[in-house]
C-alpha cells in the first residue's frame, strides 16, 4: 500500500490524531495526515464532532455545581465542623 | 480587592466549602466513603498548613488544590497494576479498528442525536454519560479528567500519575473511543 492509501485508510491513526489534537499540538506532518485523512472519510468527521461534543458535556457535567444533588449528611457535617473547632482550641 | 485580602475562617469552612469540595470528589472517584475521608483529611491538612497561606487565592481555590492532591494520591494507589492496564488498552484498541486501521463496523460511529442533547436538562442522558464515565478503568478516568476537566500540563500527569508520554496518548485515545461506544450504544 502507498503511503496516501494508508493515511486513507487508517481511521485508528486518525481517531489518535483528531484526540491528539484537541489536547495538545499536531506536527505539520500529522497535520497533514489527518487533513487528508478527513477530506475522504465522512466517519471520522462524524467521530471528531462527537468527540468534541462529548468534551463539552463532560466538562459541564464536572463544572455545574448542580446544588442540592450531590450533599453530605447534616450529621457528618457536623461532627466534622466540631473535630476543625477541637483542632483550632488545640493551639 | 488587593490580591493580598484573603483570608481563612475555619469556623465557617464546613459550611461554605464542604458540599462543594464532596462534589468535587466523588465526581472524581465515585466513591461516597472514600469522598468524605478526602474532605475530611483536606480541612485537617489545611489547618496544618493553615500558617503558609499566604492569601493570593481564595480560601476555597485553596482547599480545593489541596484536595486535588489527595485525589492523585488516591489514583495512584488505584493505579497500581498501571503498565497491565494500559497492554490491556492497546489490546482491546483492535476491537474498534480492523487491521488495516478501518472502523469494524458494528463500531462505526453513528449519527445520534449527540448534538441536541444539554446533560444538564436530560437527566436521563446524564446519568448514562456518568455510568459510561464509571465504566472507564481508574487510570483511564484520572487521566481522562486530570486533561479534559482541569486543564492540567501533560508533562504533570504523566510525572504525577507515573505514565510514559507514549501511554498516555494511547489511555487519551482509548478512553474517548470507549466513552463514545458506550453513549452511542446506550443512547443511539
Amino acid at each position: 500500500m502507498g503511503y496516501l492509501k494508508k493515511i486513507q485508510y487508517n481511521c485508528k491513526h486518525a481517531t489518535f490524531l483528531i484526540e491528539k489534537k484537541m489536547v495538545g499540538r499536531l506536527s505539520f506532518r500529522e497535520i497533514i495526515e489527518l487533513r487528508i485523512h478527513l477530506m475522504g472519510c465522512s466517519v471520522c468527521v462524524l467521530f471528531s464532532k462527537q468527540s468534541r461534543v462529548i468534551n463539552e458535556m463532560v466538562q459541564q457535567l464536572f463544572k455545574s455545581s448542580m446544588p442540592g444533588e450531590i450533599r453530605l449528611d447534616d450529621s457528618f457535617k457536623k461532627e466534622l465542623q466540631e473535630r476543625i473547632e477541637a483542632e483550632l482550641n488545640k493551639n | 480587592m488587593s490580591a493580598e485580602s484573603y483570608q481563612l475562617n475555619p469556623h465557617q469552612w464546613v459550611n461554605a466549602h464542604a458540599d462543594y469540595l464532596y462534589a468535587f470528589a466523588i465526581r472524581r472517584i465515585n466513591n461516597e466513603e472514600l469522598s468524605k475521608d478526602l474532605v475530611q483529611e483536606t480541612f485537617l491538612a489545611a489547618l496544618e498548613k493553615a500558617a503558609k497561606f499566604e492569601g493570593k487565592s481564595s480560601e476555597r481555590t485553596w482547599l480545593t488544590a489541596i484536595l486535588k492532591n489527595k485525589i492523585i494520591d488516591v489514583y495512584r494507589k488505584k493505579s497500581s497494576g498501571l503498565s497491565k492496564e494500559v497492554k490491556q488498552a492497546e489490546h482491546e484498541q483492535q476491537d474498534f479498528f480492523e487491521a488495516d486501521g478501518h472502523w469494524r463496523a458494528e463500531y462505526r460511529p453513528l449519527e445520534f442525536g449527540i448534538e441536541h442533547i444539554d446533560p444538564l436538562i436530560n437527566k436521563e442522558f446524564n446519568t448514562i454519560l456518568q455510568m459510561c464515565m464509571e465504566k472507564l478503568p481508574a487510570l483511564w478516568m484520572a487521566v481522562f479528567s486530570m486533561k479534559h476537566i482541569d486543564g492540567e500540563e501533560t508533562t504533570v500527569i504523566c510525572t504525577e500519575l507515573k505514565v510514559s508520554a507514549s501511554n498516555f496518548w494511547v489511555i487519551i485515545h482509548r478512553a474517548k473511543l470507549n466513552l463514545r461506544a458506550c453513549l452511542q450504544k446506550n443512547w443511539g
